[in-house]
């Protein structure tokens, strides 16, 4: 289309499974509605860029109240439970044919996503560039703001 | 419907959202602009997101109906 695209802008700041998957599905289906779209990851979201890390990509059933999963609070902190909580819920997307972290990354890069790497966070938890993925390109605060300035449909996830 | 030949399917039943839709993205591209392509769901979301998606990207949905489940959706590539 020659007119203009509509434009939306994430933030995406965590790397569980929660916090994963919104910003990932909502910028590929935006991309397939034909939007201009940028993520900006930031803060533990900028795990997410990190070379083979989305497989890892966990749940903790500690403080996840809604998990449907038959124990107490106390129980989901003991070690191993973080590990079970994630086979499960991975087990239940697959069955529901969800699609992979992965998959959606590769969509969202061949869609020709932009992918803000939050330099702040990168000195903080002291994060190579060589240790993110390809394509990724640097940008701070202001690059945010600048680009959701013009966007029709900001969000922080 | 009789005029309308089915250039290409899209078997997009048994997924969740939003891969239906991100596949349509990419068979709409697979068939030249005019023809008209047939996706099958069963995803009951399905219906208001092909109807959001046609609105945002211009092309025609030219049908959809529903039975057993299955839902079905014939989308005219316009550009």
């Amino acid at each position: 289309m020659s007119e203009k695209k509509k434009r939306i802008a994430i933030i995406a700041s965590k790397a569980d499974i929660p916090g994963a998957y919104p910003p990932l599905l909502l910028a590929t289906t935006a991309a397939a509605m034909d939007y201009e779209v940028s993520i900006f990851f930031t803060f533990f979201g900028l795990n997410l860029l990190k070379k083979k890390k989305l497989k890892k990509v966990k749940i903790t059933p500690a403080g996840e109240t809604a998990m449907p999963m038959p124990i107490p609070q106390v129980v989901g902190m003991l070690p191993g439970m973080t590990a079970m909580a994630t086979k499960m819920m991975k087990s239940w997307m697959k069955k529901a044919n969800v699609a992979t972290l992965q998959e959606l990354m590769d969509i969202a890069i061949e869609s020709g996503v932009e992918l803000i790497a939050c330099e702040m966070t990168k000195s903080v938890m002291r994060i190579k560039d060589k240790q993110l993925i390809d394509g990724c390109t640097p940008g701070g605060a202001a690059t945010f703001l600048e680009y959701a300035s013009e966007a029709e449909i900001t969000l922080f996830i | 419907m009789s005029n309308i030949k089915i250039a290409k399917t899209l078997d997009a039943r048994n997924l969740s959202c939003p891969l239906p839709i991100l596949k349509t993205k990419k068979a709409i591209a697979e068939i030249g602009i005019g023809d008209f392509l047939e996706i099958l769901a069963t995803d009951p979301g399905s219906e208001s997101d092909f109807q959001a998606w046609t609105k945002s990207t211009g092309h025609e949905l030219a049908d959809h109906s529903q039975d057993g489940g299955i839902y079905r959706y014939i989308i005219k590539r316009t550009k």
